[in-house]
């Protein structure tokens, strides 16, 4: 009987709830400086472009706008007897945009598809030997060794129909570097909250309520139209909220927050940011492409990387160019993550006259000059961070030249192995060093060192990571972390800036918290 | 009477050049509108502003190792909060004195104005002299074109050619060639004026006894466009270059704005322009509005000077 009452109170309130969704019918127009690079899920590891994939898509294991880990596409996971096989229990009744079912079959297609030599997103998965269909809602993934982090890689991992795939000849992920355009790039079909109305990448995507999402009832679902118009143009950004335009801004300019603030109907909330902004450069190379040293690598030299890094004002850069806006970095991984130490992320001392000697040192005592390449879309104040920079990098004699481009653009240099000396913001949406190694410190080989461009090397830090991955004893794993962390800042393998500081502006109808990996999920926002 | 009489042709001196500009009737319809004096003494304050920057200039805003970031944003003759340093017109957000930056871009821009003017007209006059020429299907082929190009709106034009040249150019050489880029995108969005202009004095010229005289004594025609048609179809050329000028400072400000022109690091008025536009908003007025003050200025000055010589030189406005 009690059954019976808690089925029928159980069934009023979803079917209240259900009402008040529909109720709710609301078009949100948004915009932020840049596009989604490419609508493929798994062609790059990228925010904005993951942000648009997470509306399309969904992944087996969710990290809601707490940062929490929830049950996605899969209901249930744990390690197997056997730890190094972890078992995954699939959402049963799912079904794609296009109707087809989702089953076990699509998780071993769609990571064997990532872990494709094209595909952005293959270091999430480099300790994966093999995915194996149990039946039709049950998955195995064995790994290397026991690795007991495999879920926390799974968040922007997108599930993907393989028979849509088969039909539109898109079983391989796109050569984005090499400009290759698929079925994919522009179409999609995912079993996310979303579906895809129409796109032009960098004008306007339109998204609309899927009816038949299985999360209807579970999540607010409140907004039933998605249209997204990128806005480069920071001032004309801020206008569009402010005249009413747009409903969310994702990224308002530091310099207009404060306007933004006082505007009526209009509010602004603050977190950390999940990302450090930092410069890289290739220190491997022979010879720069683009300076005038010949025969000869200046950034190989570990003492001209210190003379660089002291040569940095990053509390100047916080005060003018970020407006207060960012925190001064001293390692390459924001205080979220697992082997983050206030040590370790302090910031050296502004020295112009050690640099100088340091260079001299180094056999520049003249200076040198290089090229400087940023993106002038990605990241808060991208290019203005980099003339900053240069003009710091004058004062201890060096001539460096900046080059700042569209985002697109400097992310294919980037995997093209183009640049000598060139900005990159990281988020760890793991929260755990780890990633950052495995991406960024780890050489180049297989699914590590996806983007480490400075084509650092060293076979011992690889064992070291790739040992991190399978130990399950913490002490002895954070211990590893530890290592490999002062490894990478003896070596000033890069030069870290800042960690950013996360602003969203909306409508003040609009009840939606700030998430740290900059990824808003609208299925989550609520009105007032 | 008598006096005149008395006076033969061949007494009178040969006047003085100084004279001569003094008593000619340009000279006398010039000093007579004091707004078109005041546009010439403006256009040529703004000319030796631009010329002599390097002397002139308080700082030197294009090398960045002499910008300290700290004395962003200052306002205008207000001391910095952190340096203490002062500006007459304030700094922008790296630091760097408007001032300064101000007379460094009208520099590229007067530089681009002249070069593309200079192409522009070198291209219309050529093409114009040939077709009003030779006639025929040689001007009906240049006309065509010029007609063709008109129905496109010279930005777009501007915009077209700079990104092919974009897409064309690795990205070192065009970065070192981006004002050459925009003189040339300028200058071929904009010939089409002189061609006519010039089409339609010639096609008058030819007909007259001094052109058939010379082609009776056999000058070869491209002596003869050059030598005898071209000093008579001057007088329109000059006035739509000095027009054209003011119209190619517009474009470049334009097209840098749209941030398809120079570079921030070494900005003309309209990368400043652009770069102001964004703390519009913020209260950083003075990064935006003095650039854009000396680009109105510049542009109404040789506007005006232009639009007065169209008219002085148009004997039926006399």
């Amino acid at each position: 009987m009690s059954n019976l009452i808690k089925h029928v109170v159980a069934g009023v309130a979803v079917s209240a709830l259900a009402l008040s969704v529909t109720a709710a019918a609301e078009t949100l127009r948004w915009s932020s400086a840049g596009d989604s690079l490419t609508l493929d899920p798994h062609a790059q590891n990228e925010g904005p472009t993951h942000t648009l994939a997470h509306q399309i898509y969904d992944s087996l294991v969710f990290r809601n706008m707490d940062m929490e880990l929830t049950a996605g596409l899969a209901t249930d996971w744990y390690v197997t007897d056997d730890p190094t096989v972890w078992e995954f229990k699939l959402r049963e009744g799912v079904t794609y945009h296009n109707g087809a079912a989702f089953t076990a079959e699509d998780v071993v297609f769609s990571i064997k598809r990532a872990q494709h030599d094209n595909a952005g997103v293959r270091g999430l998965l480099g300790t994966i030997a093999d995915v194996i269909a149990v039946d039709d809602h049950t998955v195995h993934f064995v790994t290397n060794g026991p690795d007991p982090l495999l879920p926390n890689n799974l968040t922007n991992l997108f599930m993907m129909d393989k028979d849509w795939a088969e039909a539109n000849n898109v079983t391989q992920v796109q050569d984005f570097a090499g400009g290759e355009e698929t079925y994919a790039v522009r179409n999609a079909n995912g079993t996310g909250p979303y579906r895809l109305v129409s796109r032009e990448p960098d004008i306007r995507t339109e998204l609309e309520r899927n009816e038949d999402y299985w999360g209807m009832g579970m999540f607010p679902l409140e907004v039933t139209r998605i249209i997204h118009t990128p806005i480069s143009s920071a001032a004309t950004r801020a206008a569009a909220l402010l005249s009413g335009e747009i409903d969310f801004l994702l990224d308002p300019p530091v310099q207009d927050l404060q306007r933004l603030e006082n505007a009526a109907g209009i509010t602004v909330r603050s977190a950390p940011q999940n990302r450090t902004i930092f410069f890289g450069m290739d220190i491997a190379r022979d010879e720069l492409r683009q300076s005038n040293v010949t025969g000869a690598n200046p950034f190989s030299d570990v003492r001209v990387r210190e003379a660089m890094n002291i040569a940095i004002d990053r509390e100047a850069i916080r005060r003018v160019v970020m407006r207060g806006q960012s925190v001064p970095a001293g390692m390459i991984a924001p205080p979220f993550v697992n082997g983050y130490t206030e040590e370790l992320d302090a910031i050296p001392a502004v020295d112009r006259d050690r640099a100088r000697a340091l260079l001299a040192e180094a056999g520049y005592p003249d200076g040198f000059s290089a090229t400087l390449q940023c993106p002038n879309d990605r990241y808060i104040n991208d290019e203005a961070i980099c003339q900053a920079a240069v003009s710091m990098f004058g004062q201890i004699g060096l001539d460096i030249r900046l080059e700042s481009k569209t985002r697109s653009i400097h992310f294919a240099d980037l995997e093209n192995h183009l640049l000598d000396f060139y900005m990159l913001g990281w988020g760890v949406p793991t929260l755990d060093s780890h990633y950052v190694f495995t991406f960024l410190v780890e050489s180049q080989s297989g699914s590590g060192g996806a983007f480490n461009f400075t084509n650092y090397a060293n076979a011992e830090v690889d064992a070291m990571i790739q040992a991190m991955t399978s130990e399950t004893d913490l002490d002895v794993r954070n211990q590893m972390i530890a290592d490999v962390w002062e490894i990478v800042q003896e070596e000033m393998m890069y030069l870290p800036i800042h960690h950013q500081v996360l602003n969203w502006a909306m409508k003040d109808n609009i009840e939606f918290n700030v998430q740290a990996e900059d990824q808003p999920h609208f299925m989550y926002m609520t009105f007032k | 009477m008598s006096t005149e009489s008395k006076t033969p042709v061949d007494d009178i001196k040969p006047a003085s050049l100084w004279f001569r500009i003094i008593d000619s009737d340009l000279f006398n319809s010039f000093i007579r509108k004091p707004v078109i004096v005041a546009s010439a003494i403006i256009t040529l304050l703004i000319f030796a502003i631009a010329l002599f920057a390097p002397w002139l200039a308080p700082h030197t805003p294009f090398n960045p190792s002499s910008l300290n970031l700290m004395d962003g944003f200052t306002p205008p003759m207000t001391a910095n909060e952190f340096t203490g340093n002062e500006y007459l017109l304030g700094t922008d957000n790296q630091g760097r004195d408007i001032l300064s930056a101000i007379m460094y871009g009208t520099r590229i821009s007067l530089f681009v104005g002249f070069a593309a003017v200079g192409l522009a007209a070198l291209i219309g006059i050529t093409l114009g002299l040939l077709a009003g020429y030779k006639g025929g299907w040689v001007d009906g082929l240049i006309m065509r074109i010029a007609d063709v190009q008109l129905s496109f709106p010279a930005i777009l034009l501007a915009l077209l050619i700079f990104g092919v040249a974009r897409s064309i150019l690795p990205p070192r050489v065009m970065d070192e060639a981006t004002v050459w880029v925009l003189v040339v995108s300028i200058a071929l969005s904009d010939w089409v004026q002189y061609a006519r202009t010039v089409r339609s004095s010639t096609m008058a010229e030819k007909n007259k006894e001094y052109v058939q005289a010379a082609r009776l004594f056999g000058v070869p025609a491209p002596l003869i466009l050059l030598r005898h048609i071209l000093p008579n179809v001057m007088g329109p050329v000059l006035v739509i270059g000095t027009i054209g000028l003011a119209l190619a400072i517009i474009l470049e400000s334009t097209l840098s704005y749209l941030g398809v022109g120079i570079p921030p690091t070494q900005p003309s008025l309209g990368t400043l322009i652009r770069i102001g536009q964004d703390f519009l908003f913020s209260g950083e007025w003075w990064i935006t509005l003095f650039p854009a003050l000396t680009l109105l200025t510049l542009a109404l000055s040789v506007n005006l000077l232009g639009d007065w010589l169209r008219d002085a030189l148009n004997p039926r406005l006399r």
